[in-house]
């Protein structure tokens, strides 16, 4: 049985929410109807999975909290101040294949004006929190996959950002990369005390990391479902426990009552 | 150097050998006269004793060919930054610089030795016109093909658009720059030897392709065959240098010019 998408004050928390979306209704140029009647509100350090099949608007809803696109009905409500304070992790890398590692790193603090030697040195610290120290000079095609992918999570939090967006950032790693980067994101993550969006199409993949993860439904892209993870950090063990197969299992039934409603298109 | 480029270098210089030594054979078997087809041994002769001749048409030509260059790369690319600054102008702009293009420069030549008092400066204008639109039209194709999500994380920090123009857009269009560079080297010496043919100027400014019409009308085949060699090496040449600008420009970035990643 399709389940009704849920109503936008369903889905808001109480409390002082660091950013809202209200109603948004996103049509494309072409017509097609991306995101219908989508509420939520993030909170400050949660860590948030937007889990859904492709095609549910997982990745407009990351441009619209990202300012990098507008809603056609609805607004984005941020609590206090905005943007310039969001690290955002695209699905590539997306390097400057012209630049040395350093300088992609540095690049948000270039683009502030912010004084060379001063930029490099706050590049470094970030390349040695993913574990990068010592590949200062390389350009991104001397680098496999996976350290791309830290070198863009590097530049993402260089400036230190209270948020960071993450648009399937593992999906094109093979599984023991993606492993790995999942439990430094999560050190990342508690070391620093971001907020994390993070957009994903895997079950165990928003289990394992989410404080919150909210399942979408396609066509119109709609929040279907909402789960709150209920387990310590850090999560090393947490596979392993009867506690997250239930976890995975309960989420996947409601992504498969999603998508149920929209298999007959 | 590697065995497979050490092929590519030997085999055609072999191949070139043969040629050469049937061809002098063939003139010397068949008694072939020599304001018919010359023998390569008499062409290279001609090209020591003619020198004086040669040597001075070959740096003019060269000049015209390097100016005329220099011109495409500046034209080409300021015309290209001035497109990519609005659709608007861009679309008012290209037809006219793409009638320009397909118009044949033999027809447009005459017209302006014509106009122009300065033979070198006729024949620069000639050149340009026909080496610049390979640079324009790649750099525009360039300038609009930064990779989108770059383009939206400069959005993200705010970047201004001189910002994004520097560090992205002229970056993302260098490997098109390059490409169109290397056509423009052969048309540019293309172009400043079909406009000499059109001129047909002799005296102090005259290059190889006056050369060659002379020795055409005094029947000194052997020397029209020294300025022809003459002409072919300085298009092999410019291309060589261009492609070695080129690989040095992206050797660690483009797949286009690197080799294995370490």
């Amino acid at each position: 049985m399709p389940i009704p998408p849920a109503r936008s004050d369903h889905i808001l928390n109480p409390g002082s929410p660091l950013v809202t979306l209200d109603r948004i209704d996103k049509r494309f140029r072409n017509g097609t109807l991306a995101l219908s009647g989508v509420g939520l509100s993030v909170q400050q350090g949660e860590f948030l999975s937007l889990l859904g099949p492709s095609g549910c608007g997982k990745s407009t809803i990351l441009r619209l909290i990202a300012g990098l696109s507008a809603p056609t009905t609805g607004s984005v409500i941020w609590g206090d101040r905005r943007t310039h304070d969001i690290g955002f992790v695209f699905q590539e890398p997306t390097l400057m294949p012209w630049s040395r590692i350093i300088d992609n790193v540095a690049l948000p603090l270039k683009l502030a004006h912010t004084p060379r030697t001063q930029a490099q040195d706050r590049a470094r610290e970030a390349l040695d929190r993913v574990g990068l120290g010592g590949f200062e000079r390389h350009y991104p095609r001397e680098l496999s996959g996976g350290m791309k992918m830290r070198v863009s999570i590097a530049r993402a939090l260089v400036m230190r950002p209270r948020v960071l967006l993450m648009d399937e950032p593992f999906a094109a790693l093979d599984e023991i990369t993606r492993l790995t980067l999942n439990d430094d994101l999560l050190a990342l993550w508690q070391a620093q005390r971001f907020t994390a969006i993070f957009v994903t199409h895997s079950v165990f993949e928003s289990v394992y990391l989410s404080t919150r993860i909210l399942v979408m439904a396609a066509r119109p892209g709609r929040i279907a479902a909402e789960f709150a993870v209920d387990a310590d950090y850090p999560r090393q063990g947490y596979r392993s426990t009867s506690a997250y197969t239930q976890q995975c299992d309960a989420v996947s039934a409601a992504l498969g009552h999603a998508m149920g409603g929209t298999a007959m298109l | 150097m590697n065995r497979e480029r050490l092929i590519g270098i030997i085999s055609p210089a072999v191949l070139g050998v043969i040629v050469l030594a049937l061809w002098e054979a063939a003139v010397d078997f068949l008694h072939v006269p020599p304001y018919i087809v010359p023998a390569p041994s008499r062409i290279a002769i001609k090209l020591v004793t003619d020198w004086n001749v040669l040597g001075p048409a070959l740096l003019f030509t060269l000049e015209t060919t390097g100016l005329a260059l220099l011109a495409a790369i500046i034209g080409g690319g300021l015309l290209a930054l001035i497109f990519a600054q609005s659709k608007l102008i861009e679309r008012s702009l290209l037809p006219y610089a793409i009638i320009l293009q397909v118009t044949p420069i033999v027809s447009i030549a005459p017209l302006i030795i014509i106009w122009v008092d300065s033979t070198l400066a006729a024949l620069l204008i000639c050149a340009w016109i026909v080496a610049f639109f390979p640079i324009l039209s790649n750099s525009i194709v360039g300038l609009n093909s930064a990779d989108r999500n770059l383009v939206a994380l400069f959005k993200l920090y705010g970047a201004s658009r001189f910002q994004t123009l520097i560090l992205l857009r002229v970056p993302s269009a260098l490997p098109y720059f390059l490409a169109g560079l290397r056509i423009s080297g052969g048309l540019s010496l293309i172009g400043a030897v079909v406009a000499e043919f059109v001129a047909g100027a002799g005296g102090r400014e005259s290059g190889l392709a006056y050369r060659i019409l002379e020795a055409g009308y005094r029947l000194d085949i052997p020397r029209m065959f020294a300025a022809l060699f003459l002409v072919s090496a300085t298009g092999i040449a410019i291309y060589a240098v261009l492609a070695l600008v080129s690989h040095l420009v992206l050797r660690h970035w483009h797949e286009s010019a690197a080799g294995e990643a370490e």
